[in-house]
C-alpha cells in the first residue's frame, strides 16, 4: 500500500478520470498524491481480515434503516425545454457534442 | 492591554432569536418583508468585505414574505419559521437561481428544480434570502477552494471562516441571514461553526434528504442547519428533517420535535469524554475551553465518564478514500454536455471532456479526484478503497459500543481555532488535519451539534462537539443547550 506514485500513474490516472493536466500540474500532484498515500499507509497497521467493509451507514443497528420503496408508478419528470436551456449546446430536443467517431 | 494588541476588523453581530422574531411576524409588530429587506441591506453593506453570498434571491424572497404578512393580517396559522431570513449554500438547489457549488465548471447553471430542504424551510414560512459561498463542490476546510473568492471570519477578517461550508457560518455570525444550511460530509458544518462562534448541527446520515445537494460523497453527505443559538437549531432541524421518496436513504423514522427536546435537563445523563481527542496536535488554549465546558455539565448533574475511542487515529486516512473515491464518481458527471461550462472549440467528444473539466475544476477537486480514481483502479482497489470501508466498519462498531455506556461524547470540534487565510493552503494533508476531530462521526454515521464554547485569549471562538448515536439528536442538542448555558458568550466561561 506504501508503493510510491510515479508520473506515468498519475497520467494514467488523469486519463482514467478524463482529466488533461498540464506538466507544472502533474509534479505538483504527484508530489501530493504521495504525501497523502504515505499518510493512508498507517492503516497497513490494522489487521482487518474477516471485517465485512461497510459501504452504508443505514445497515448499522439503530440508524434508521431505508427498506422503503416507492411504488413503482409513473410521475413527471422535469420539463425538457427547461432542461435544455441550461445545457451548452442543443437542438432542443437532444444534447449537442463535438463528433464522437473519427472518419 | 499589550502594545502589540492589533486592531482587528470584526463583523460580529447576533440575529434576534427565531422566538422573538416569530412573535413580532404574528403579532404584526415586524413585518416579514421589512425583516427581508433589512436584511438585504445589511448583506448589501459587509457582504463586499466578507464575500459570503454568491447571489441573491430577492424577487423569490419578497413574494414569500409578503405571503407571510398577508397570512398575519389575516391572523392565519403561520408556519415555524414563518418571515424568517434564511440563507442557502450554494450546494443546494434552488429552482432558477444560479447554482454554482463554489465551482467555475456550474458557472451560469440555473436549476430547474427545487432541493427538498429548500421546500421545507419555505413550506414553514422562511424567506430564502440567496445562495452562500463554500469550498469548491464542498471540498475544503477553510473556503479558500471557493472559484469566486474566499470569504474571511466575522471575527478576525485576516482569518477564515473554516470550511467547506464557510459561507454558512459567517452569514449568521455576521448576522447576513438568522440562520443558514450547510452541508457536512468530513466536517464542513461543525468546523466553521466552530471557527465562527456559531451553532452547527451535523444530523443522522439519512434524517434530513439529499435530494437537490450536490454530490461529493453520497454516503457521507449530510444537509444541517446553522443557528446562532441552540433552540433555533433544533427548530431547523425539525423542518428540514424526515422521508422523503426522493431520497432513497433517507431514513421513515419519526422527526421529534428538537426544540423541546433541547429544553430538557441535562441531570443524570451520562458524558463520555475520549482520550484521543485530547492528544498531541490539540492547542492547549481550546483544551482549556473545552475542559470548562466539560466542567459546567458536571455541575450540570451529568455523569462525566473517560472512554478510549482507540481507531479514532485511522479516520482521517479511512475518510480521504472513502470520500475521495465516492467524490471520482459523482463529479464524472460534470463533462460538458448538460449544464455549466463546455470548453470552446474542441474537435471530439473526448477532448471536450478532458478540457472542459481541466478549465472547469480547481486544484484540490482535480487531487480529490485523481486521489479517489487511484484508490478505485484496478490493481489497488483492494488495498485502499476495501480497506477503507473495513476501517470504516471498525470506527462505526467503537462508537456502537461506546454509545452502550454514554449518552453523549464531548470532545473539541477543532484541534485549532480559526487560522489566517493562506496559512495552510501550500499543504493539502495539513488542511485535511483540521477535519480530524470530525470524520469520525462522519464515517460512523452519528449525529452532533457543535456549540461555541468559551474563547481563546485573543477573542477566537472555540466550538464543543456534543455526539450522539444515530437518531439521538434530541440527545446532542440538550448537552449542547447546557454548555451554551455558561460558556456560550466568548469569554465567559
Amino acid at each position: 500500500m506504501s508503493a510510491k506514485v510515479t508520473v506515468e500513474d498519475v497520467e494514467r490516472v488523469a486519463e482514467l478520470a478524463n482529466l488533461e493536466l498540464t506538466p507544472g500540474e502533474t509534479e505538483s500532484m504527484l508530489h501530493d498524491l504521495n504525501a497523502i498515500l504515505e499518510h493512508v499507509a498507517q492503516l497497513n497497521e490494522l489487521d482487518t481480515s474477516g471485517v465485512e467493509p461497510l459501504a452504508q451507514v443505514s445497515e448499522l443497528k439503530g440508524a434508521g434503516g431505508t427498506s422503503l420503496r416507492r411504488p413503482d408508478e409513473r410521475q413527471a419528470s422535469l420539463d425538457r425545454a427547461a432542461v435544455m436551456r441550461e445545457a451548452p449546446e442543443t437542438d432542443q430536443v437532444f444534447f449537442k457534442v463535438p463528433k464522437v467517431i473519427e472518419r | 492591554m499589550s502594545s502589540e494588541t492589533k486592531s482587528i476588523e470584526s463583523y460580529v453581530e447576533k440575529p434576534r432569536t427565531l422566538a422573538e422574531l416569530r412573535e413580532g411576524i404574528a403579532s404584526g409588530a415586524v413585518k416579514a418583508a421589512d425583516l427581508a429587506a433589512s436584511y438585504y441591506d445589511r448583506i448589501a453593506k459587509v457582504n463586499p468585505r466578507l464575500n459570503v453570498y454568491l447571489s441573491l434571491t430577492r424577487e423569490r424572497a419578497m413574494e414569500q414574505a409578503a405571503r407571510v404578512d398577508e397570512a398575519a393580517a389575516k391572523g392565519a396559522p403561520l408556519g415555524p419559521l414563518a418571515g424568517i431570513p434564511v440563507g442557502i449554500k450554494d450546494v443546494l438547489v434552488m429552482k432558477g437561481a444560479p447554482a454554482t457549488a463554489g465551482s467555475k465548471i456550474l458557472e451560469g447553471y440555473h436549476p430547474p428544480y427545487d432541493a427538498t430542504s429548500v421546500t421545507k424551510l419555505e413550506a414553514a414560512g422562511a424567506v430564502l434570502l440567496g445562495k452562500i459561498n463554500c469550498d469548491e463542490f464542498a471540498m475544503g476546510s477553510s473556503n479558500e477552494n471557493s472559484a469566486y473568492g474566499p470569504v474571511r471570519n466575522p471575527v478576525d477578517t485576516e482569518r477564515v471562516p473554516g470550511g467547506s461550508s464557510g459561507g454558512s457560518a459567517a452569514a449568521v455570525a455576521a448576522n447576513m441571514a438568522v440562520a443558514t444550511l450547510g452541508t457536512d460530509t468530513g466536517g464542513s458544518i461543525r468546523q466553521p461553526a466552530s471557527f465562527c462562534g456559531v451553532v452547527g448541527v451535523l444530523p443522522t446520515y439519512g434524517r434530513v434528504s439529499r435530494y437537490g445537494l450536490i454530490a461529493f460523497a453520497s454516503s457521507l453527505d449530510r444537509v444541517g442547519p446553522f443557528a446562532a443559538n441552540v433552540r433555533d437549531a433544533a427548530t431547523l432541524l425539525g423542518v428540514i428533517a424526515g422521508h422523503d421518496a426522493k431520497d432513497a436513504t433517507s431514513s421513515p423514522a419519526p422527526v421529534p420535535d428538537y426544540a423541546a427536546e433541547s429544553d430538557k435537563p441535562v441531570e443524570g445523563l451520562r458524558i463520555g469524554v475520549p482520550a484521543e481527542y485530547f492528544g498531541e496536535g490539540l492547542d492547549p488554549e481550546v483544551r482549556a475551553a473545552i475542559e470548562q465546558g466539560i466542567a459546567s455539565l458536571k455541575a450540570a448533574g451529568c455523569t462525566v465518564k473517560p472512554i478510549s475511542l482507540p481507531h479514532t487515529r485511522y479516520a482521517i486516512p479511512t475518510y480521504y478514500l472513502v470520500a475521495t473515491a465516492e467524490a471520482s464518481a459523482n463529479l464524472a458527471r460534470f463533462d460538458g454536455v448538460r449544464y455549466g461550462y463546455r470548453s470552446p472549440a474542441s474537435e471530439t467528444l473526448a477532448a471536450m471532456y478532458r478540457h472542459s473539466r481541466d478549465e472547469g475544476f480547481g486544484a484540490e477537486v482535480k487531487r480529490r479526484i485523481l486521489l479517489g480514481t487511484y484508490a478505485l483502479s484496478a490493481g489497488y482497489y483492494d488495498a485502499y478503497y476495501l480497506k477503507a470501508q473495513q476501517v470504516r466498519r471498525l470506527l462505526a462498531d467503537e462508537f456502537l459500543r461506546a454509545f452502550v455506556d454514554v449518552d453523549a461524547i464531548v470532545t473539541p470540534t477543532a484541534p485549532m481555532p480559526a487560522f489566517k487565510l493562506g496559512e495552510k493552503t501550500g499543504d493539502p494533508l495539513a488542511m485535511y488535519l483540521a477535519d480530524i476531530y470530525t470524520v469520525t462521526a462522519s464515517l460512523a454515521g452519528i449525529c452532533g451539534v457543535t456549540v461555541p464554547c468559551g474563547a481563546t485569549k485573543a477573542g477566537l471562538p472555540v466550538g464543543m462537539q456534543v455526539l450522539a448515536a444515530h437518531l439521538n439528536e434530541g440527545t446532542a442538542f440538550r448537552v449542547a443547550r447546557a454548555v451554551e448555558a455558561t460558556c456560550g458568550g466568548a469569554n465567559s466561561c
